[in-house]
């Protein structure tokens, strides 16, 4: 089977030439055979990245070499159980967030399916790519898309925040460069398992300048992760942008987590001599502080896309949190809690959107206005998805806030505060928004004032692969978390050389 | 040759980060140019330069380091489409949020004042 030799690229390939597909006349504008089509796509590439999951789990780490041509020089794709973990989690997630887009999202703006389908080229890249530069031309492709993405449908607030967002990280691509430049100079390579191979063995001379490569990708990862001083784009853009686009983008800071788990734990990690571990102690602090901030954040919230967007913000520093703890066992926990955050805040912000929908002028805003036109739904849903942001049994959330607690006894005074305390301000604040949302109405005549806004099935049906998942995670949670181990083990191995990894 | 070269990037980092820093989209949209020129010369440099040295093999008595040429070429391209990005959406934040500041400041505040002035219109 020659085919199934290069299934390793289909999830790049599939949303590339689907992108490009769409933009011929044939679909170019007719938006039900794009949604058809994409809808199409979306569910290969779920089928793909199961089917690489298997794989890895089967035969562990595949490198594949594109064009063939050899190693720390050729475009190198890699599979294992980390990154065939994300790519199953990126395409659970696109598949959900274009399901709803699919009910009238898309038609506010141009040319949204591409956009969407390149999107997913670029964090699907990301995932499987095994060297740095190609990490940052997949980073490009992401952002690219996500710049056209972030002001579809236009308006005042969504350019402003936008300009933030693209000028940001614009600047952190230029950075992304000079470390790129500087980690070449010292290595000698840019490939990702060579780099590791070769990073106890570095002279002397250029330590120093691999550390500062180091730390300027630390800054760029950072900036899309949402570490501390550099997190100041992130609630404005999430709560800005459409709903659907705001549900995709919840798996973009945990690119940047999964970036500094290649590079920073991976390769400068416990097995690279002089530079081992030179980041935690960095991102001790940082991370802590990131998490405080994000709880207040999230207590100051205004509105319910406000709130979600700094819930995300506290995920990010939660697993900060663990990358800072650097051992195998928070690392597993840690991407056991990632799923999660991204199903879970995703969900909240296409709930969110559903009720911003429904509720006429006060949109999402936490302030007693006219009543949803489905209380009963929207309130399960919502329900459903705070018993699961907060931490809740029987949901992903508990399993995953105690695998976290269980990894770090450790470290317990520093870690537990924090996290705890986001479970508390997540109670608080979910509380006070869903009793003002559901109960704080006024009037309750809102069916002859206008005219009923009700939720499209497909939305619903969004909104339902995402919810569904967390309890499935629970009850599939021996297997995931012997998943999720296995990712863990691989970013501690000792580094081989590259001829033998091939 | 390496100490021009140095203070020639070093320059125009300089005033890439000092235009990145200025309060208007203009102003920011060059500082990012020049940053990337600067970026593009830091990484051709990142194979240590050579004089005489073609990057193809035996064009020349000693080769160039090929690789950082190659990355070069693509960072090019992907720093070009993003400038390009960068300068349509600043025009396109001029003309709706009517002026070019990067936080679009004087015009928050006269839509929070139309929003309340809106609201007070809806009560009366």
């Amino acid at each position: 089977m020659s085919l199934l030799q290069h299934m390793v690229f289909f999830p790049v390939l599939i949303p590339l030439l689907m992108g490009t597909v769409l933009l011929l006349p044939f679909f170019h504008k007719y938006i039900r055979r794009q949604r058809v089509a994409v809808i199409i796509a979306n569910l290969l590439l779920l089928v793909v990245a199961v089917k690489l999951l298997a794989d890895s789990l089967q035969t562990g780490t595949t490198m594949y070499m594109m064009g063939d041509w050899q190693a720390p020089f050729g475009i190198a794709l890699v599979n294992d159980p980390l990154a065939s973990v994300m790519l199953v989690l990126s395409s659970v997630l696109g598949l959900a967030a274009h399901l709803y887009a699919c009910a009238g999202d898309d038609k506010r703006g141009m040319f949204f399916h591409p956009l969407f389908m390149f999107q997913m080229m670029g964090i699907n890249g990301a995932f499987l790519t095994g060297d740095v530069f190609n990490l940052f031309v997949f980073f490009e492709i992401l952002l690219m898309a996500s710049y056209a993405l972030i002001i579809h449908g236009g308006g005042k607030q969504r350019t402003q925040s936008a300009v933030h967002y693209v000028l940001l990280n614009l600047a952190g691509s230029s950075f992304f460069l000079i470390g790129l430049g500087i980690i070449y100079a010292a290595f000698g390579t840019l490939n990702l398992a060579d780099m590791a191979h070769k990073a106890a063995q570095l002279d002397e001379d250029n330590i120093q300048l691999a550390k500062s490569g180091a730390m300027l990708l630390l800054i760029v990862f950072g900036l899309k992760a949402a570490l501390l001083p550099l997190h100041f784009w992130l609630p404005r853009t999430y709560s800005y942008t459409a709903t659907p686009v705001a549900a995709l983008f919840a798996i973009m800071t945990k690119v940047g987590i999964y970036s500094i788990w290649r590079v920073h734990t991976a390769v400068f990690g416990n097995h690279a001599g002089d530079l081992a571990n030179i980041t935690p102690e960095w991102l001790w602090p940082l991370a802590w502080l990131t998490l405080v901030m994000a709880v207040v954040a999230v207590l100051a919230s205004q509105s319910l896309k406000m709130m979600a967007s700094n819930l995300i913000a506290v995920s990010a520093g939660t697993l900060l949190l663990a990358i800072a703890v650097n051992t195998e066992q928070a690392t597993a926990a840690a991407i056991y809690y990632l799923i999660h955050s991204t199903l879970a805040s995703a969900a909240l912000l296409l709930i969110a959107g559903l009720i911003t929908d429904q509720r006429g002028q006060a949109q999402d805003r936490l302030v007693k206005a006219r009543a949803v036109s489905q209380p009963a739904m929207l309130g399960i849903f919502f329900f459903i998805a705070a018993l699961a942001l907060i931490g809740m049994p029987p949901l992903s959330g508990f399993v995953g806030k105690v695998m976290l607690l269980q990894a770090t006894t450790a470290d317990a005074g520093w870690v537990w505060p924090p996290l705890l305390i986001s479970g508390l301000a997540a109670l608080v604040m979910l509380s006070r928004a869903g009793s003002t949302v559901f109960w704080r109405t006024s009037g309750g005549n809102s069916s002859n004032t206008a005219e009923k806004v009700r939720a499209h099935p497909l939305q619903v049906i969004a909104v339902l692969v995402l919810l569904l998942a967390l309890p499935l995670m629970v009850i599939f949670g021996g297997a995931l978390t012997e998943i999720t181990q296995r990712a863990a083990e691989i970013l501690y191995l000792a580094p081989q050389p590259l001829a033998e990894a091939l | 040759m390496e100490t021009i070269y140095a203070i020639c990037v070093g320059a125009m980092t300089t005033g890439g980060v000092f235009l990145v820093l200025r309060g208007y989209t203009f102003a920011v949209v060059l500082g990012l140019t020049l940053l990337s020129y600067a970026v593009n010369l830091f990484l051709f440099a990142s194979g240590n330069l050579k004089i005489d040295a073609a990057a193809i093999l035996g064009e020349s008595e000693s080769y160039a380091d090929p690789l950082p040429q190659a990355l070069v070429l693509t960072a090019i391209v992907i720093g070009f489409a993003m400038t390009a990005f960068a300068l349509i959406l600043a025009l396109r934040a001029r003309s709706d949020l009517g002026n070019d500041h990067v936080d679009g400041k004087t015009v928050i505040y006269d839509e929070l004042g139309q929003n309340s002035a809106n609201q007070r219109g809806e009560n009366q």
